[in-house]
């Protein structure tokens, strides 16, 4: 989409909002609490953006949330290249990534109080939420590698390596792209929540539930837009850096 | 070194494809002439190994081969080089000057999607003359051709036939009148020496 094509929208929606909060004051006491302007919110953001917490805050979420994204994300690679072959590999993890797919994230993150402490909680919860759609995506990459392939390689002797890269990634890779894109907006979304419910200190999961304790709902919408920056920023780096592997391999 | 198949079966659901072909493929090309469907590309994967035959035996099969298949199987989104990289390693020095005299180029960046059709059976050509093979299996190597082109590729066929057995299916064999012709019928044949 062309970049003005994109930027109306969101400034119609940003005059709505702030349209609509001023309507609340204007009609309510306390009307201001309920839906800070983005004016506000933003005046709140600049106000954190100073502060040595607010980057402490988000440094322990991006470590943890990403962290969790990284891990998952390299063992649902791995199981898929070994589950692609073994048909009773595939048939084993069935239950366990249906479970996760359809049990509600908020059952996994009490779970996981009981089992973890808090600061570990948010890297787990990432993890678990992006182990599905990269092992599913790639697993369905790799099953449709073209077979003809295959069978050339099997005739000019092309070894392992070569055979891996040239046919196995080259197949995967747009898979795994998608797959990536996708999981990077669920592990902040689900890592968030877990730190909203667990509140390991200093996180941008207990600054967002602090404002919720105190009415703060500029400091609400504030750290609501540097989760979706920060989700944003991190899905673009690692789509540009997926894509300069892409781009390498010709695909 | 020569290829012999013996009494070589193969049917697909019951169908039968080769009944009982026997065979002797010497060194240099061997027309396998017949109408589409009739089996040439089925004798060619017995010899690749791609598949296993119903009954027969093949003596000589197990050397290193080179093909080119009916279809061109490349890597479409890599250009020339890389797909040669991918198959071959690292290109023979003789590969810029094979390329060319069939009107391609080594450099071109461009992914092989966006080449013609004809342009992408040269290069899968060029790959199998280029690969360090004992026997080479071309199947339909012609198609998509235009005469001119169909003759270069011919002439680079003709100077690699003298490396090993050449089996060159094609439901034309024009040019190749020289050399010897096995005509299946029926899934077996005989042969015929010029």
């Amino acid at each position: 989409m062309e970049p003005k094509r994109r930027l109306w929208p969101i400034l119609f929606w940003l005059l709505a909002w702030q349209g609509g909060s001023m309507a609340l004051a204007a009609a309510y006491p306390s009307g201001g609490l309920l839906l800070a302007s983005p004016v506000r919110a933003g005046l709140r953001l600049l106000e954190l953006l100073p502060e040595p917490l607010f980057w402490r805050a988000v440094g322990n979420s991006s470590l943890r949330i990403l962290g969790g994204f990284l891990l998952s994300g390299a063992l649902a690679v791995g199981l898929a290249a070994l589950a692609a072959g073994r048909p009773w590999l595939q048939d084993l993890l069935v239950p366990p990534v249906a479970v996760v797919k359809a049990v509600p994230v908020a059952s996994f993150i009490i779970l996981a109080l009981v089992w973890l402490d808090s600061r570990s909680l948010s890297l787990f919860i990432s993890a678990l939420v992006v182990f599905p759609p990269v092992y599913l995506n790639v697993l369905e990459g790799i099953r449709r590698t073209d077979s003809r392939l295959l069978e050339l390689a099997q005739v000019y002797r092309i070894p392992l390596r070569r055979r891996l890269w040239g046919i196995y990634v080259l197949q995967a890779l747009p898979y795994f792209r998608s797959a990536s894109s996708l999981a990077l907006g669920l592990c902040w979304k689900a890592g968030v929540a877990a730190e909203v419910i667990g509140l390991p200190a200093g996180t941008v999961g207990e600054r967002l539930y602090t404002a919720k304790i105190y009415l703060q709902t500029p400091d609400l919408f504030a750290w609501t837009t540097v989760v979706l920056v920060l989700a944003a920023l991190f899905e673009k780096l690692f789509l540009t850096a997926v894509n300069a592997l892409a781009g390498k391999a010709g695909c | 070194m020569e290829i012999q198949v013996e009494g070589l079966w193969k049917a697909y659901d019951g169908k039968p494809v080769l009944t009982g072909l026997t065979a002797v493929f010497p060194v240099g090309i061997t027309c396998i002439a017949a109408p589409s469907g009739t089996g040439k590309t089925t004798l060619l994967r017995l010899l690749l190994g791609l598949e296993r035959s119903d009954a027969g035996v093949i003596r000589g099969g197990d050397c290193r081969w080179a093909a080119v298949f009916q279809e061109n199987r490349l890597l479409e989104n890599l250009p020339a080089a890389g797909n040669l990289r991918f198959a071959l390693g690292e290109p023979p020095p003789e590969t810029p000057g094979m390329l060319a005299s069939l009107g391609l180029e080594y450099g071109d960046p461009r992914p092989l999607r966006e080449w013609s059709g004809g342009m992408k059976r040269r290069l899968a050509l060029v790959r199998a003359l280029l690969a360090p093979w004992e026997a080479l299996a071309l199947d339909e190597p012609f198609t998509g051709l235009d005469e001119e082109n169909r003759a270069r590729c011919l002439v680079l066929i003709r100077e690699a036939e003298t490396r090993g057995p050449v089996l060159l299916a094609s439901h034309d064999c024009t040019g190749l009148e020289d050399a010897p012709l096995l005509r299946l019928e029926n899934g077996t044949g005989v042969v015929r020496r010029p």
